[in-house]
């Protein structure tokens, strides 16, 4: 009975926080499509207006793109310094593999307050500080580790043998990395990828703290609507809230969609 | 010759822009503006007491938020081991916050637990006259970090619960321990390697808290926290050097707190259980 009870307080708990976080979620949907709305269960009458104000105040056009640009440099430099790297790691043993693993760590787990200071004052120095270059820099701090991590366990599955036979048959090495590695590393290439991706667009610290001007990705440039409000109507930025939360999950359900680690990994198991 | 060429390139990036940064920031700290090499910037900071608060309002902020984090998160997880009812959706419904990042979360409550939001309503719906004020104030903070890290926390102690064998819960039933032996003599030692963790990444990033501080606190007042006071140094006074400075006490202060952690875990370690078979990580 006792043990009965306490599974239901638990249920509800978590029933509570879901809905807590429908709210959230729900009240910035709702907000960006009132004409206006105070204290009422739901606003009188509903617009779309807000997006396209949104869209114009905001300069939202802009900073899509610079958003996309920020995103896509860093996901593909991710991938291209960072796979290297997991091959080598998942493949051999050397000395110094812990310190080094170590350095590939750090950056994940210091929060982005801590050294983005820093960082921000070093590039700010060097003048690459306040550009889309600074902000794409300083992103791929933490993102290069991250495509790595993710790749380890990828790289892994694949048996040495196949690398071996491609080299009997004749392949040379650079035929067995473009003929073989990356086409069965794919699945982690993509979901490492669609990681960086997703994590670049909803990164705020580092991006906030080295863009300028004409570099805010779209998260900060909520960020100061967010902190102006009373600047413009609250719907409007909620429409843009709702425009970055549309973003990010168009990225989020590609992610699921093309790729399920675990599936990817028991079918690259079974074809050894 | 091959090793060196391919890891080259990450390692010189993060040595030219992690490590480098970091010694250059902590040596720049130790050059204050008026010139010379001093501590000034950091006498300075603990002699001023708007300054040295922030230490502070932070603590008060990032330790009380991390307990009942990771206490609730594992109440929950541990809850949930067996499975539960709707499973998936609540999971991946949790995955939402962490991949919409702190500003949505934080706009999202300012409306929801505002003074109008629909929270509120309801209260006063049901007759609970007076509602309290959630956003901008210390309350609003707390909500915040909650609903950002509850989800990451209870997810990651989920798979670490999840790769503890059953047939130990099985055994110890067998041999006619109740739930709370079991809790306490089988599984609490074989989890508390990933609490630990988990309540280390918490309360490091509680540490750093800086936009929901900013956009659900009060940040002229009452979560004025350190990254705050850090950031204004940078970019509101131009004193790069002080900036740095702060930012090193902000980091020294995260490793003080996990040392307390990884401290607490080797004192629990010590308690005569055996740890083995402990979970897939």
């Amino acid at each position: 009975m006792r043990g009965r009870l306490w599974r239901l307080a638990v249920f509800l708990f978590v029933v509570g926080f879901v809905l807590n976080l429908a709210g959230v979620v729900g009240h910035v949907l709702v907000s960006s499509l009132a004409r206006r709305w105070f204290a009422t269960p739901l606003p009188g009458a509903l617009t779309t207006e807000w997006y396209a104000y949104a869209w114009r105040e905001f300069q939202l056009d802009q900073v899509l793109g610079v958003t996309l640009t920020v995103a896509g440099t860093v996901t593909a430099a991710a991938l291209v310094l960072g796979f290297p790297a997991a091959y080598l790691l998942a493949r051999h043993d050397f000395r110094g593999k812990g310190p080094l693993l170590l350095l590939f760590f750090l950056p994940l787990l210091v929060p982005q307050m801590t050294y983005g200071i820093p960082l921000a004052t070093t590039l700010y120095r060097y003048r690459i500080g306040g550009t889309v270059a600074g902000v794409i820099a300083a992103n791929l701090v933490p993102m290069l580790p991250l495509a790595i991590f993710v790749l380890l366990p990828f790289v892994e599955q694949i048996s040495v043998s196949l690398e071996w036979a491609a080299r009997v048959h004749g392949a040379t090495r650079l035929g067995v990395v473009r003929r073989v590695i990356v086409p069965l590393a794919l699945p982690g290439l993509l979901t490492a990828g669609l990681l960086v991706l997703v994590n670049t667009v909803a990164n705020f610290e580092l991006t906030f703290l080295l863009s300028g001007a004409g570099s805010q990705t779209l998260v900060v440039a909520l960020y100061y609507a967010v902190f102006a409000a009373g600047m413009r109507p609250i719907y409007s930025v909620d429409a843009m809230a709702v425009i970055y939360m549309a973003v990010v999950l168009a990225v989020l359900v590609l992610a699921l969609r093309l790729v399920r680690p675990t599936q990817m990994v028991f079918r690259l198991d079974r074809r050894d | 010759m091959r090793v060196v060429s391919l890891l080259a390139p990450s390692v010189a990036y993060l040595l030219v822009m992690f490590v480098f940064p970091f010694a250059y920031g902590v040596l720049l700290s130790l050059r204050p503006k008026g010139g010379g090499v001093s501590l000034a910037n950091y006498v300075a900071f603990f002699l001023d007491p708007w300054q040295a608060r922030t230490i502070w309002v932070t603590a008060s902020i990032a330790v009380p938020n991390t307990l009942l984090t990771v206490l609730l998160a594992l109440i929950v997880a541990y809850a949930m081991r067996g499975g539960i009812w709707l499973e998936r959706t609540i999971t991946t419904m949790l995955v939402l916050p962490i991949a919409l990042g702190t500003v949505l979360v934080a706009e999202g409550i300012n409306g929801f637990y505002g003074p109008k939001g629909w929270l509120n309503q309801a209260l006063l719906s049901l007759g609970l006259a007076e509602p309290t004020r959630l956003t901008h104030n210390y309350t609003g903070v707390m909500l915040a970090l909650f609903v950002q890290h509850f989800p990451f926390c209870f997810l990651m102690l989920l798979g670490y619960i999840s790769g503890i064998d059953p047939a130990l819960e099985a055994s110890a039933r067998v041999l006619g321990a109740g739930p709370w032996a079991v809790f306490r003599r089988v599984m609490w030692p074989l989890i508390a390697p990933g609490v630990a963790i988990a309540g280390a990444l918490v309360f490091v990033m509680n540490f750093g808290v800086f936009p929901s501080a900013v956009l659900v606190g009060q940040p002229a007042g009452a979560t004025r926290t350190i990254a705050i006071a850090a950031y204004q140094e940078a970019f509101e006074h131009y004193d790069m050097s002080m900036a740095s400075a702060i930012a090193v006490v902000m980091g020294v202060c995260q490793l003080a707190g996990l040392a307390v952690i990884l401290f607490l875990r080797r004192r629990m370690a010590g308690t005569g259980v055996a740890t083995m078979g402990a979970g897939k990580r």
